[in-house]
């Protein structure tokens, strides 16, 4: 009934009803100041209404899945670094996780602990951008500022764990990078402290709010049976009211031992997509808090002497045939390494010296380890896992990001197939916005959550 | 109804048209005939006890230099299907030759299958017969070749040329 009103109020009784106008193509993008990511939507107006929309998506290819195949399996993961650039340690995991299963290791306890971990703060960057950017295309701009903000502390703590904000590149097939830091579990409490204020006060000034409202309710509605037949999984499915997600359906890593909620919605407009994204972020943080009460030590190896010495006099006091004990010696790393000294890697990574290398202590000083080391990195060896193929679900930021994965028993991945989770919405945009107005072509948009990044891959 | 127990019954209710299945590390995959391939799929959506309201992901591998294969089909079309009703997921597979690269379209199954299969008849070649709208999905009109094909060079460069309309 609203919509009816408001389109009549801006176009006068009887318009967009093909009152003989003539239609007119206006092309959206690929470069459009509220379009953020590329991509280019050709529409064909009546007046103001939108009767035809095509969607032209590609812009952003960079021939992920080609890459892939270049290079060892744990070569990959920095290209899905850059497939959800806004969650990209998701993107890492599930990767990781595809190639563990067609391996058929299994993780560290600590290390599954870490992945929910890290995976769940990257739910809530990711959640804060989305409403963010499509707060600001709404003229909200103190949201997005508070909402950066809020991202700025959980990506200061992505910082401290993987020593990027960005293209972290911490997953590792078998494991993680680095283990958490000291004092991990204070500032993460600290920065969701901030991150809930901000939530707090943007509930205040968009939740209620009747301008914001009036732009959402009802605006990029898609009907539960067209949602499920266009495969659309995430906060776009629980906004019409199906419970899916794949952290409980087909529990991963530590879910099912976890105490977590799936908010869901009724109406499956923006407004409900915007309802479902806000809980699930307090969600995430009570996962991410749970996680942290339990995360198990691990096994700590007490096997240090001596104060750690630089590893090149280590590598030395090995050429001269002073190995005695020298494996009980820790090494001084690199600050890029930090997090990975050898108790710390230890506790992290599976114990399998097939998929892991060793640590750095190991390969500085035992004939055993460097072996070990070249035998995981020299062309035509390393990781090799038997011929097969295996699927992956995730629950990434945007819905099911799945990873296909198919090995010919050499060291290459044969194909592997990212299943993008904003690719369905984006095939079913057009139903979303077909019929309405130009305007509501940029909160739907956003509230997709189109990343560029995984949608062209 | 467990994965050993659907493709049992897949085999028995399709015959010759199953031509073999697997549950490598639990996925349990029917590799199917492409005659058989549009009543398997309209099967696993409508019969109650699959369900499968969900083509999850469409995607095709290459075989053309995978040990042991590269005088078989030269691809392979993989179907992901997941069931919210039952938690249950199936892979279907259609082998198909190069030289007659054809599959018949889902579309009319699952909608999202116009972009996935737009998708890999850019990406490996392989049509889709009843297609509305095949065009290339991620590459531009004027692109030669398809780019995941394991005999395209991945250093091959091709001039840019923007789309015309």
């Amino acid at each position: 009934m609203a919509e009816m009103t408001r389109r009549e109020f801006m176009l006068g009784e009887g318009s967009g009803t093909g009152s003989g106008s003539q239609r007119l193509h206006v092309g959206v993008g690929p470069a459009h100041p509220a379009m953020h990511g590329i991509i280019r939507i050709v529409t064909e107006l009546d007046g103001e209404v939108i009767v035809r929309a095509d969607v032209e998506i590609g812009y952003l290819h960079r021939a992920f899945e080609k890459d892939c195949e270049q290079g060892g399996y744990n070569n990959a993961i920095p290209y899905t670094d850059r497939l959800n650039y806004v969650s990209p340690l998701i993107n890492n995991f599930g990767y990781c996780a595809a190639v563990e299963k067609l391996l058929g290791i299994d993780v560290s306890e600590r290390c599954k602990y870490i992945r929910v971990i890290m995976a769940e703060i990257s739910r809530v960057c990711d959640h804060l951008t989305c409403i963010g950017a499509s707060a600001m295309e709404l003229g909200a701009f103190t949201v997005f500022l508070y909402m950066i903000k809020a991202r700025e502390y959980l990506w200061e703590l992505v910082e401290d764990v993987t020593g990027a904000r960005l293209t972290i590149s911490y997953g590792r097939v078998g494991g993680v990078k680095a283990d958490l830091p000291d004092g991990f579990a204070e500032r993460a409490a600290k920065a969701f402290k901030e991150t809930r204020e901000v939530l707090d006060e943007v509930h205040r000034l968009l939740t209620g709010n009747r301008i914001f409202m009036d732009r959402m309710i009802g605006v990029g509605a898609l009907s539960r049976e067209e949602t499920i037949a266009y495969a659309i999984t995430g906060p776009l499915l629980r906004a019409v009211g199906v419970p899916y997600d794949v952290r409980r359906a087909q529990p991963y890593d530590v879910y099912d031992r976890l105490a977590f909620e799936i908010p869901t919605q009724k109406a499956g407009d923006n407004y409900a997509r915007y309802l479902v994204r806000m809980a699930e972020m307090e969600q995430s943080m009570r996962i991410v808090e749970q996680a942290l009460a339990m995360i198990p030590g691990g096994p700590i190896n007490v096997d240090f002497a001596g104060r750690p010495i630089d590893p090149a006099a280590y590598v030395d006091r090995g050429k001269q045939g002073k190995t005695e004990g020298l494996l009980l010696v820790p090494i001084t790393l690199s600050p890029n390494l930090q997090g990975s000294e050898r108790p710390a890697h230890d506790r992290v990574n599976a114990a399998d010296k097939r998929v892991v290398l060793p640590p750095k202590e190991t390969t500085y000083g035992s004939i055993e380890g460097l072996m070990n080391h070249f035998m995981l990195i020299m062309e035509g060896f390393g990781i090799r896992p038997p011929q097969g193929e295996a699927y992956v679900a995730v629950e990434g930021a945007n819905g099911e990001l799945g990873f296909y994965v198919v090995s010919d028993g050499s060291d290459r991945p044969y194909r592997v197939r990212c299943r993008p989770p904003c690719l369905p919405p984006m095939a079913a945009l057009h139903r979303m916005i077909e019929g309405g107005m130009v305007a509501d072509l940029i909160p739907t948009f956003g509230s997709v959550n189109m990343i560029g990044g995984e949608l062209d891959r | 109804m467990d994965g050993a127990a659907m493709l049992a019954a897949l085999r028995a209710r399709f015959g010759s048209g199953v031509i073999e299945t697997h549950d490598f590390r639990g996925d349990h995959t029917a590799v199917v005939t492409r005659e058989a391939l549009p009543r398997v799929l309209v099967h696993c959506r409508d019969e109650p006890a699959l369900a499968f309201e969900m083509l999850t992901d469409l995607t095709a591998v290459d075989y053309s230099k995978y040990p042991g294969r590269e005088d078989g089909p030269r691809f392979e079309v993989v179907y992901h299907l997941y069931s919210i009703a039952h938690n249950h997921r199936l892979r279907v597979k259609v082998r198909v030759d190069e030289d007659d690269a054809v599959v018949p379209t889902a579309v009319d199954l699952w909608p999202v299958a116009d972009w996935f299969e737009r998708e890999v008849w850019d990406m490996f070649g392989v049509r889709f017969a009843g297609h509305p709208d095949p065009r290339r999905l991620l590459m531009y009109e004027e692109f030669v070749g398809h780019p995941l094909r394991k005999d395209y060079p991945i250093d091959r460069r091709q001039p840019l040329i923007g789309p015309t309309n």
